[in-house]
């Protein structure tokens, strides 16, 4: 999203010295904390793909070649390490595309943030749940309770869509030094300020923006 | 799935946190030639016999176990400076004592594939066992004490143990959240049966059986 235009140069840096493996962990480790999906590192997949591919060209070759056993089996647990990072980081996706899918269907921002395959494989698991409610259940129910999003007609919103629960609390770690706004409808204006390391239990809310800019991890 | 946690118990399995430690670096003595590794996570070595070098922990005991190597353990693992972490921590009831995020986890994948490359390994093992005993203890207790209700900061407190109190400390935060947050009239029942749905999603797993 806003990632890349608000990016100041010392997070350039750390991008810069930061390899990818250790920005899938980072994404990794963010995705399975964030209660909500989070917008897909398009251009980081891609690159770990094309990495992986390479690597597993190399250790044909090497196998050809006779290279060392010890070093292709070596070469291989570093190969084994970033494929499960990669599938481990889209299967969590995909657990939540489930989760919310009704909720992803019809909410823009969520949409935004998956990928083109994310987003047909959140429209066929939409439409096929819909399609299994309606066929098994919803047709024997009266005409005012047979909406899949809303408890009964008279509902004013789709009260029956589940959805990420974001006032719930995540554990995080700041890479530089941060102020969070804690301030909320009703509240004094209150900030905390992280310094670089240091850990907090937190309220995902505050800590949204901050995570997508990268300042701070979830861990 | 394989290999995927069960979200509504922890959100880290045991073997993902173990996974995380074993990128951290240490150092190790090769008894071998091998030129340097160009990986995805990064270049290591060259390798040469006697010349110590830096690499994951991962790659260390891969080498271990092939008798490639020896461990230079870390500093901290020292018998002096545990039986100093140790004093303090049992002097201090509401600080914790700087160790490395995975100080279990290395400790463990060294005490299990290094025990020949640590001095003193019996004493260096049980004063780790104590220390972390002493930590969730003190872990534990200190949870009775937690102040504000948006943010808490938790000092030098280690991965495993973040992940252990991170279900009853997360619960316990939103419920303290949700009572002290002024609700809106309108939003209540919408929000009440959204919060009673969520409740029943997730087993509750206290901390202590009491």
């Amino acid at each position: 999203m806003a990632s890349t235009s608000e990016m100041g140069s010392a997070d350039f840096e750390t991008l810069v010295s930061t390899s990818d493996v250790e920005l899938l962990k980072r994404a990794w480790r963010n995705e399975k904390a964030a209660p909500e999906i989070l917008q897909y590192e398009a251009a980081l997949v891609d690159r770990a793909k094309e990495q992986i591919e390479l690597v597993e060209e190399t250790i044909e070759e090497y196998v050809e070649d006779g290279i060392d056993p010890l070093v292709v089996s070596l070469y291989q647990m570093d190969l084994d390490r970033t494929q499960f990072l990669l599938r481990s980081y889209l299967r969590v996706r995909l657990l939540k595309i489930e989760k919310f899918m009704f909720h992803n269907h019809k909410s823009e921002e969520a949409q935004q943030r998956l990928s083109e395959q994310e987003k047909v494989f959140a429209k066929r698991c939409a439409g096929d749940l819909e399609k299994h409610f309606e066929e098994s259940v919803l047709v024997k129910l009266p005409e005012n309770y047979q909406s899949v999003l809303k408890q009964s007609l008279i509902s004013e919103v789709d009260d029956m869509v589940p959805q990420p629960h974001l006032d719930t609390f995540v554990v995080c770690r700041s890479n530089n030094f941060v102020s969070l706004n804690l301030y909320e409808e009703g509240e004094s204006p209150e900030t905390v300020e992280m310094e670089r390391g240091d850990l907090y239990f937190i309220r995902y809310k505050i800590v949204r923006g901050a995570i997508e800019s990268g300042k701070i991890d979830l861990i | 799935m394989a290999g995927q946690s069960d979200p509504h118990i922890s959100l880290f399995s045991p073997q993902e946190v173990e996974f995380m430690a074993e990128d951290e670096m240490v150092e190790i003595v090769p008894n071998m030639n091998m030129d340097t590794l160009n990986f995805i996570s990064g270049n290591f070595g060259r390798f040469v016999p006697q010349i110590p070098t830096q690499v994951p922990l991962w790659l260390a005991v891969a080498l271990k176990r092939r008798g490639k190597c020896n461990f230079r353990p870390p500093v901290w693992m020292s018998v002096d400076n545990l039986t100093q972490v140790l004093e303090a921590e049992r002097e201090s009831q509401s600080t914790f004592q700087p160790l490395p995020f995975s100080y279990v986890e290395i400790a463990r994948l060294l005490f299990d594939h290094a025990r020949d490359d640590i001095p003193d390994m019996y004493m260096v093992r049980s004063l780790v066992e104590d220390i972390r005993d002493v930590r969730l203890h003190k872990l534990e207790t200190n949870l009775g004490s937690f102040q504000g209700t948006s943010a808490v900061k938790v000092s030098n407190v280690s991965a495993m143990e973040v992940n252990l109190v991170r279900p009853f400390v997360r619960r316990a935060l939103e419920a303290f959240y949700k009572h002290d947050k002024p609700e809106p009239e309108v939003n209540r029942g919408t929000r009440s049966s959204r919060q009673q749905r969520e409740a029943n999603n997730e087993p509750r797993r206290p901390l202590r059986q009491r």
